[in-house]
């Protein structure tokens, strides 16, 4: 049994200990927007935010979790697409096929939270999630746009 | 422009005439599969067109003025879905924002006399194919949306004028609107002649629109094949005899049966053993703990050295040589050459690596079977659970699902939806997903053929080409994947960018010049990827062409343009990339540039990368300018994004892309040691969208090809080392 803090909520899950937090948010919790795709904490498609750091949940077991942490989804950034990047992507029509984005921005909201305006060379350093699509160039422009909307919406 | 007039078939007509009453019953899954973000089970919805009037056999409209477009080809980020719908929306003259679109069914195709054409997506044909019928579905429904209004008002359709979803009877100024008339425009003979407007009258096609179906992949909503969830759903994982050709002897299931979730241990097919538990996560435990014994079959001793032994041997060999290209005499060119220069590249193995890895959903019962899956062509993964089943085909369905990543892997290839239907057959009448562990899909791929090629040209005082010996050695696809495709033998698709002519014509006049292919085919399986043959051909012949420019002293850019003199598509293309990047003026500090130009797909691309290289060999892609004529250009924004993204994929083959074989297996395990380009090598893309109008070549996949011989090109100008043996990397570190 484990308790857990995910998007806001608690919740209790029956489970073995040592399942990665991703197969739990996946399989117990229907949480698919979190994406399977190496298994072992190389490509970012598992990422999500605990306690506002970005984490790969594919090697993280769920045992070093507990209800204190605070763990966010894509599906907790916002359901509505209102996050800056989440508008920063659909204005720059970032994604192709779509499966490494929940990771990809994860990784980029985790990047703004300690760092509101990176430049180049800081998104170069922080975002090393694989896209074999090839977005990079987008997702770049679209965390530099995040920041703009950022900045609009509090002026 | 003369204006298109197209028949409508009779047997079209009769066809269409019939309702779509079938479509999408019993476990209908459609683009739109509602799924709240805490559901496990149980929420999948109809397809959205289920009951609605459809208007031809591509448009249905709903009363809310919604317009749904059917799209036979499968979106997997290439844009596809939303190029198509841009076709149908331009003739159709419909409200483009409230358009939604979903995949007809592969059983439905098959029962309606495949009504919407090939559902085959891939070889960048997705538009270029269907660009025409599917033009054509749109001004059908169009046609009798009029008429249904031109009944309507009793008034001569002529009079009445179609634009937004709103018909107007331009002489009294009454409008209706779409969904209004719907229901009377589909009880209609539709029309036996349609005109297609000419391109100068487009309005939505070229336009540089936004994709329709971003907004639930930014979210978590969008469903991929993973994702799937059905009620009483079963998980399955699974693994195949790592040695290519070798064999399931037996596995010890008493070891695993008591672990948690565990339902069943079962044999798929002669080569692998499957668990199914309640959760993948479960299933994959107790597969990695059961006790499994391979009969490793004739290739357990094959490796890398053998197969580079083999394709050598190739290279000088008049066995199973076949000729892709011949003019003039090139033996007597090259005798009486003043010069000639030599060299030899190779090209590895490489997986596809999507990032969903395979994976497909059955159920299975004596009487109907069904499957979910990402795939490439729904047809040929329905062909694939009947031959699975047992069942005839009426009693087996597929539902499409968008690909986490294609690149060619699931389109010939449906390996994964035969073993989800060996396994669901062993649990009659519960669903069981079957998700590949990354592991799994290395070991398993359908992988870029490896070739190596010998070069031979020659050149006069002057320095100018006098003739080309190309010599391919190794690896057919056709041979192994399609053989009915062989020509006497003889790959064509192995020559692809050497062809005298057709969609993958060499771009250059050489006047006496020989292709040839000496086909050697070892035991790995070979598959389509993105770009297929034009990667490794577009490295020989265009890496090839800077040394013998730089044999000749000539400048690598004027060198092609004195051979491109019967190509001026190509040749623009060249031409354009040339100036933009400021070919001939500096490049900046310890900056270098390398060009790059093929025809393949039907379209002209060129690309020219700039690079530096350090002191330790570390290579930095500042910038590529790529320019691509396609002819038409549907959606010039999704171009763009193809071109960048066709790059990562390119350069990633380039730098690291590399399987190897040992014990008959592939070695490499995961992205660690297949490793994949990532933000901080992606160069900055300049991308130029040159359409000329009058034919229709493909998107996807062309610039791939120019990345890597541009890039090498650059690297020698920046090193005055050539490296002609793909992956790189470990290369230019060692040198």
């Amino acid at each position: 049994m484990a308790t857990l803090n995910i998007n806001g909520e608690t919740v209790e899950v029956e489970v073995d200990g040592s399942t990665p937090l991703l197969w739990v948010l996946r399989e117990q919790l229907g949480l698919t927007g979190t994406k399977y795709a190496c298994g072992i904490g190389l490509c970012g498609s598992c990422t999500v935010h605990v306690d506002g750091e970005a984490v790969r949940s594919c090697t993280v077991p769920v045992s070093s979790m507990d209800a204190d942490k605070k763990i966010v989804t894509i599906e907790g950034l916002s359901a509505d697409n209102s996050h800056p990047l989440q508008q920063a992507w659909k204005e720059l029509d970032v994604p192709q096929c779509g499966y490494c984005q929940p990771g990809m921005i994860m990784a980029a909201a985790a990047l703004l939270n300690k760092n509101p305006e990176p430049d180049d060379e800081a998104i170069n350093q922080q975002i090393t999630n694989i896209c074999r699509c090839g977005t990079f160039n987008r997702v770049r422009r679209g965390i530099h746009l995040a920041v703009d909307i950022n900045k609009r919406g509090r002026s | 422009m003369k204006n298109d007039t197209l028949n409508v078939s009779r047997r079209e007509f009769l066809i269409t005439s019939t309702r779509a009453a079938g479509l999408g019953v019993g476990f209908s899954l459609g683009l739109y599969l509602p799924m709240s973000t805490t559901a496990v089970a149980g929420e999948w919805d109809e397809l959205p067109s289920e009951g609605l009037p459809e208007i031809g056999a591509w448009v249905v409209i709903q009363p809310d003025d919604t317009v749904i477009i059917r799209i036979a080809r499968s979106e997997m980020g290439q844009g596809t879905l939303t190029g198509l719908a841009q076709l149908v929306a331009e003739e159709l003259e419909c409200d483009w924002d409230k358009i939604i679109t979903e995949y007809p069914t592969p059983g439905e195709n098959r029962a309606r006399d495949r009504i919407w054409g090939s559902f085959s997506t891939g070889g960048s044909r997705g538009i270029r194919d269907s660009h025409r019928y599917v033009r054509k579905g749109g001004a059908v429904a169009r046609e009798m949306l009029l008429q249904a209004a031109a009944d309507r008002w009793d008034v001569p359709k002529g009079e009445c004028r179609a634009a937004n979803s709103v018909i107007t009877h331009q002489p009294s100024g009454r409008t209706v609107t779409y969904g209004q008339v719907a229901e009377a425009a589909s009880e209609l003979i539709p029309p036996q002649h349609v005109e297609l407007k000419d391109p100068d009258e487009w309005q939505i096609i070229g336009k540089p629109i936004p994709r329709l179906d971003t907004d639930d992949k930014l979210n978590g909503k969008q469903i991929f094949g993973t994702d799937l969830q059905l009620p009483g759903m079963l998980n399955a994982a699974i693994k195949a005899c790592p040695t290519f050709g070798g064999r399931l002897k037996s596995f010890d299931e008493k070891k695993v049966t008591g672990m948690p979730g565990v339902r069943k241990v079962v044999r798929v097919g002669e080569d692998a053993v499957a668990v199914v538990a309640d959760t993948w996560w479960q299933a994959n435990q107790a597969l990695d703990a059961l006790p499994i014994t391979w009969d490793h079959g004739p290739n357990a001793k094959l490796d890398s050295a053998a197969i580079d032994q083999m394709l050598e041997e190739g290279l000088s060999s008049d066995k199973e040589v076949f000729v892709g290209n011949k003019a003039g005499d090139v033996n007597r060119a090259l005798k009486g050459a003043a010069k000639t220069v030599e060299a030899t590249y190779r090209y590895p193995y490489q997986n596809h690596a999507t990032m969903e890895p395979m994976n497909a959903t059955a159920l299975w019962s004596k009487d109907k079977c069904e499957v979910w899956c990402p795939t490439q062509n729904g047809e040929a993964a329905l062909k694939a659970a009947v031959d699975a089943s047992g069942l005839p085909v009426d009693k087996c369905e597929v539902y499409k699902i968008h690909l986490g990543g294609g690149f060619g892997r699931r389109g010939a290839f449906h390996d994964f939806v035969t073993q989800a239907v060996n396994i669901a057959k062993q649990l009659p009448g519960s669903p069981v997903k079957l998700l590949w562990s990354r592991e799994e899909d290395m070991a398993h791929g359908h992988y870029h053929p490896i070739t190596h090629c010998k070069l031979v040209g020659g050149l006069d005082e002057a320095g100018n080409l006098t003739g080309l010996n190309v010599r391919i050695s190794g690896q057919s696809i056709l041979a192994t994947v399609m053989p009915d495709g062989l020509q006497d033998g003889m790959d064509p698709v192995t020559f692809q960018g050497f062809h005298a002519e057709g969609d993958h014509a060499i771009s250059y006049t050489v006047p006496n010049l020989l292709v040839e292919h000496a086909m050697r085919n070892p035991p790995v399986p070979p598959g389509f990827w993105r770009g297929v043959n034009i990667n490794q051909n577009a490295i020989y012949m265009e890496c090839f062409l800077d040394e013998l420019a730089h044999a000749a002293g000539k400048d690598p850019l004027e060198f092609r343009r004195s051979l491109m003199a019967d190509q001026p598509k190509s040749r623009a293309v060249l031409d354009v990339v040339a100036e933009k990047v400021g070919w001939g003026k500096p490049a900046g500090d310890g900056v270098h540039r390398g060009l790059a130009v093929v025809k393949t797909f039907g379209s002209y691309v060129a690309a020219c990368a700039e690079v530096s290289v350090d002191d330790k060999g570390k290579l930095k892609i500042h910038r590529i300018v790529a320019a691509t004529d396609p002819g038409h250009a549907v959606n010039p924004q999704q171009i763009e994004a193809q071109v960048e993204g066709s790059f990562v994929y390119g350069l990633s083959a380039l730098l690291y892309g590399e399987c190897t074989i040992k014990d008959g297996g592939v070695e490499q395990t995961n992205f660690h040691d297949f490793p994949s380009l990532l933000m901080d090598e992606m160069p900055e893309v300049e991308t130029i969208v040159m359409p000329s109008g009058g034919f229709w070549g493909g998107i996807g996949e062309p610039t791939i090809a120019v990345a890597a011989p541009a890039v090498l090109n650059a690297i020698f100008a920046a090193t005055g080392k050539r490296i002609r043996r793909v992956p790189i990397t470990q290369q230019l570190a060692a040198s």
